[in-house]
């Protein structure tokens, strides 16, 4: 078997896994007949451990060979006159390194749900939404046009949504993972029109021919498009990665993820997904070489992010939110190191990042029990130093702690100037229409006025 | 046996089988007998639909967009047939008046009237399968009156339908009787083509005129009102009706107003606080999302829109039917208030969420790559257009997560009886479900035969403008010609 051969069974493998795994375990749910906790737990593990080795593999053989960059095109998948949907793996010194981390990080958290959620009632639905996360993430990392970088990104973020809302009997849940759902489609949306403006201008979505990383592997690729396209293209990118992870000026939606239970906390909102965005300006950022604009916005998003959370997080009393703002502040790092050029350093963070916010979030449970073993061990309380700010004038720093304590406002102004608006200008149509049928059928139209909120069909608890 | 083999007119079998169900039951008296029956009726009629739609694929030559196979000759005339157009819809529309039947639940049985049901399914078979431009006026004039009589049936107001369909009939009748069906769509007058096009606006929907489709859900019972509704009749008439005949500029107006209504109706759906207005929205807001597709008459946003269509045929059904299914159990369902429902229906739940997603084109399932390439074939004719369908589509995926947490999840729900799906209600939503993630994950057959048929579409727009071109050169010579005499 050549090279080239192996590189590609081994890639197979790397997203069929994850696949593998979805089905059996969707599969199961959808006919009612969902495998037992052992079983669900050994079919992760098992996925997960020969898809990490088949990318371990893959990254000793390039190394091996001296190879930067190898694809997998895995054929058309549509493919009609003046349109065709490739899907297309790419292996290089970005997509390797993520799947990997991937894997790595999935597998842990596997290992530790099968412990946490043991006996939970909703232990199937957790996994059955953890594979489709798995699936998302390493089709996102791995994927090599954007159209199939899309289909992960759509997975990675209802999994991530539905994840919020996992403690179903109680509405906070729902509500955080509604809203992170609305930032997520605005994401979505601006990654989509990425991908129809790519397609539109350079007729293909591939990564490859936009980013010159087919001649030049990443991160050495030249964009070969004008400053004009890599600005549009660019500035829709920078939203998409903006909602996905947490950035300025959508960074309310993070501490409303920790709803969920920590395993997915720990993924989603500490390693993975709160990093994807800072992957898909990794993995275009050769665009930004041809926009010294685009760069400098993206610098700014970067150091912006990075002061808000550092500020809001100072002020968190619980330790998942905390926890939180401290992975978004390094995120907001990265973004910046990318705007500046410095990619590699920007991988490494990311790595180091995700990895260090996995290990402290399966730890915050026992946070109280650690805090207790360490100054039993001391003999005394933790010392406490004073912040940077401990010589500020007063008044600045109540302003301060009261912006930091309302998160910067930012959840209430997009609310007030966005969502509020919206709402109002629908809701003064409804009553418009309301009016028409009304006046139409001389009197009340409107049967569902009788359904009220609160069913007398059912029965409910005392 | 090959069916395939057999000399039978299968889509005439399907209506008379249909129609002959309806007045068979119309004479039964129990339910229960008449539910049983009925649903064997409606099976019969999807297999002869199905069997039809395999036998134009593998049995018989493609013929034209104007031609079709040899049954259907009526005073001379070829009604009845089918083409790369209508041939895979028939046996959907067949496949969601059978799974409708078939999930009714025992409770419904005598409120969801299988004999009109079958009637109706008879009249919707024979608009789908007409080829005839009158006969399809006709079918369609036909197909306004049994929802009257459903909400006659029911004692409920019909004032808003029957003004917006008396406004449909009048528009269709005033708009074919100027229209020149020999003709091209550079030929008709503006008195043929606007009562037209505004005809078909409304039946389809449109934002003004749609308010008698969430006047009909609420009125109709939900398992009629969705099959009056979900075979997007509307888009089947501008396809037959508008698209051959209307000129650029009436096309681009239909496509704005669309545009418009795809976005206003999103918005719509997010601010309804009751179940059934809420899919209403939905609805309105797919439908018109085809519609811009079609108006656009380039090849990709025209398979777009044909590939939508089917996605769409195929989950708003499932999404209806798990709706229905939540309503048989706990009665019309507010969407102010969080319900809880999941761990009483978990399968309802997923099923819900899946055929909810697979209507805004969630990756692997049927949906995506058809609004893919909508979109696609919409910022080739402005990125403006681009960016509101991704608005209307990143909404509606708002709205349909928004009323999935609001009835399964944020409260506890206790209950002394099971809930549970029933194994009627789970195969018809689980065959849906196969269908719409089948299709997603291998939607190249399915995107060919819709690229096939809109190549039919805009060859024979094309046709039309060369033949009227040939007219016009042929009219001005004859006209140089007399002067130099």
């Amino acid at each position: 078997m050549n090279h080239g051969t192996l590189i590609e069974a081994l890639g197979l493998i790397t997203i069929t896994m994850p696949v593998l795994l979805l089905a059996l375990l969707g599969v199961s749910s959808l006919l009612d007949r969902p495998l037992s906790e052992n079983a669900t737990g050994k079919a992760c593990q098992g996925a997960i451990a020969i898809g990490l080795v088949a990318a371990i593999a893959i990254l000793v053989l390039m190394l091996a060979a001296g190879t930067r960059h190898e694809s997998i095109e895995l054929g058309e998948w549509v493919i009609i006159p003046d349109y065709h949907f490739e899907v297309k793996l790419v292996f290089d010194r970005l997509s390797v390194p993520m799947a990997i981390l991937s894997f790595v990080l999935c597998g842990t958290i596997a290992a530790f749900t099968t412990r946490y959620l043991h006996r939970e009632p909703g232990y199937n639905r957790f996994f059955v939404l953890y594979a489709l996360f798995v699936v998302g993430i390493i089709l996102a990392s791995l994927a090599g046009t954007i159209e199939t970088l899309f289909a992960g990104w759509e997975m990675v973020g209802l999994s991530s949504a539905l994840l919020v809302a996992f403690f179903n009997e109680r509405p906070a849940p729902a509500q955080n993972g509604l809203r992170v759902w609305i930032v997520y489609r605005v994401s979505d949306a601006a990654l989509l029109l990425a991908a129809i403006v790519m397609h539109h201008l350079q007729g293909h979505g591939d990564f490859d021919e936009l980013l010159g990383t087919g001649a030049l592997p990443w991160p050495d690729g030249h964009a070969a498009v004008t400053s004009g396209t890599a600005l549009l293209v660019g500035l829709l990118l920078v939203v998409a990665a903006a909602g996905k992870s947490a950035l300025v000026p959508f960074s309310g939606w993070l501490p409303r993820a920790m709803e969920g239970p920590t395993p997915s906390s720990a993924i989603f909102y500490g390693a993975l997904s709160v990093h994807l965005g800072a992957y898909l300006l990794l993995r275009v950022s050769p665009l930004f070489d041809a926009s010294i604009l685009l760069s400098a916005i993206v610098v700014v998003l970067g150091l912006t992010t990075a002061l808000y959370a550092y500020v809001t997080g100072a002020v968190q009393t619980d330790i998942k939110s905390a926890l939180s703002f401290a992975s978004l502040v390094q995120v907001g790092l990265i973004v910046a190191e990318i705007g500046l050029g410095f990619r590699y350093l920007a991988l490494i963070h990311l790595l180091g990042n995700a990895c260090l916010r996995t290990l402290q979030f399966i730890r915050a449970p026992t946070l109280l029990q650690d805090y207790r073993l360490l100054e039993n061990a001391i003999g005394g309380n933790l010392p406490r130093s004073n912040g940077p700010l401990a010589r500020a004038p007063a008044g600045f720093r109540v302003w301060l702690y009261r912006f930091a304590l309302e998160r910067g406002y930012l959840d209430g102004m997009l609310t007030e100037m966005v969502a509020v608006p919206f709402l109002r200008v629908f809701r003064w149509c409804d009553g418009l229409e309301r009016r028409w049928t009304d006046f139409l059928i001389g009197r009340g139209s409107r049967e569902s006025d009788a359904v009220k909120a609160y069913s007398t069909v059912t029965e409910d608890l005392p | 046996m090959n069916l395939l083999a057999l000399p039978i007119p299968w889509l005439e079998a399907a209506i008379v089988i249909a129609l002959g169900g309806g007045l068979c039951l119309s004479l039964l008296r129990d339910p229960i007998r008449a539910w049983r029956l009925g649903v064997g009726f409606m099976g019969a009629v999807f297999v002869c639909t199905l069997v039809a739609c395999l036998d134009f694929y593998y049995g018989n030559p493609t013929p034209s967009l104007t031609g079709g196979g040899e049954e259907g000759f009526f005073f001379g005339k070829k009604l009845l047939g089918i083409d790369e157009i209508n041939a895979p819809l028939l046996p959907v529309v067949a496949l969601v008046h059978f799974l409708t039947a078939l999930a009714t639940g025992r409770t419904k049985m005598r409120r969801f009237s299988l004999s009109w049901s079958l009637v109706s399914v008879a009249i919707r078979l024979a608009i789908f399968g007409s080829l005839d431009p009158t006969a399809l006026v006709a079918m369609l004039i036909v197909g306004v009156v049994p929802p009257y009589i459903e909400l006659r049936n029911r004692g409920k107001p019909t004032q808003v339908y029957v003004v917006h369909m008396a406004l449909f009939v009048g528009l269709l009748l005033l708009g074919w009787a100027f229209i020149d069906p020999a003709g091209g769509h550079q030929t008709q007058t503006a008195w043929a083509t606007v009562p037209l096009m505004a005809a078909i606006l409304i039946r389809c929907g449109t934002v003004p005129a749609h308010c008698w489709i969430t006047d009909w859900f609420e009125h109709a019972s939900f398992g009629i009102a969705l099959l009056f509704v979900t075979p997007l009749t509307g888009v089947y008439a501008a396809i037959r009706l508008v698209l051959p005949y209307a000129p650029d500029w009436a096309l681009q107006g239909i496509g704005l107003v669309s545009l418009a209504t795809a976005v206003y109706a999103a918005g719509m759906a997010l601010v309804q606080n009751e179940t059934r207005r809420f899919f209403a929205y939905l609805f309105i807001s797919h439908a018109s999302l085809v519609l811009v597709g079609l108006e656009l008459h380039s090849a990709i946003s025209l398979t777009g829109a044909l590939a939508l269509w089917i996605a769409v045929m195929l989950s708003l059904a499932g999404f209806g039917l798990t709706l229905r299914a939540l309503e048989a159990r706990f009665g019309r369902l507010s969407l102010a208030q969080f319900h809880g429902l999941y761990a009483h229906s978990p399968t309802l739940a997923v099923c819900f969420l899946m055929t909810g997603l697979a209507t805004v084109g969630f990756p692997g399932t049927l949906g995506f790559v058809a609004a893919e390439l909508l979109v696609e074939g919409a910022v080739h004719a402005s990125p403006l257009l681009g960016l509101a369908l991704v608005v209307a589509a990143a909404i509606n995926g708002i709205a349909v997560v928004r009323a999935y947490f609001f009835l399964f999840t944020g409260a506890r729900h206790v209950s002394t009886i099971s809930l549970a799906i029933g194994w009627r209600e789970r195969f018809a939503v689980l065959t849906l479900t196969a269908l719409i993630l089948g299709g997603g994950l291998f939607p190249q057959p399915g995107v060919v035969s819709r690229h096939r048929a809109a190549m039919t579409i805009v060859r024979e727009r094309e046709r039309q403008t060369e033949l009227e071109k040939v007219a016009r050169n042929n009219r001005d010579e004859t006209s140089r010609s007399g002067i130099q005499e």
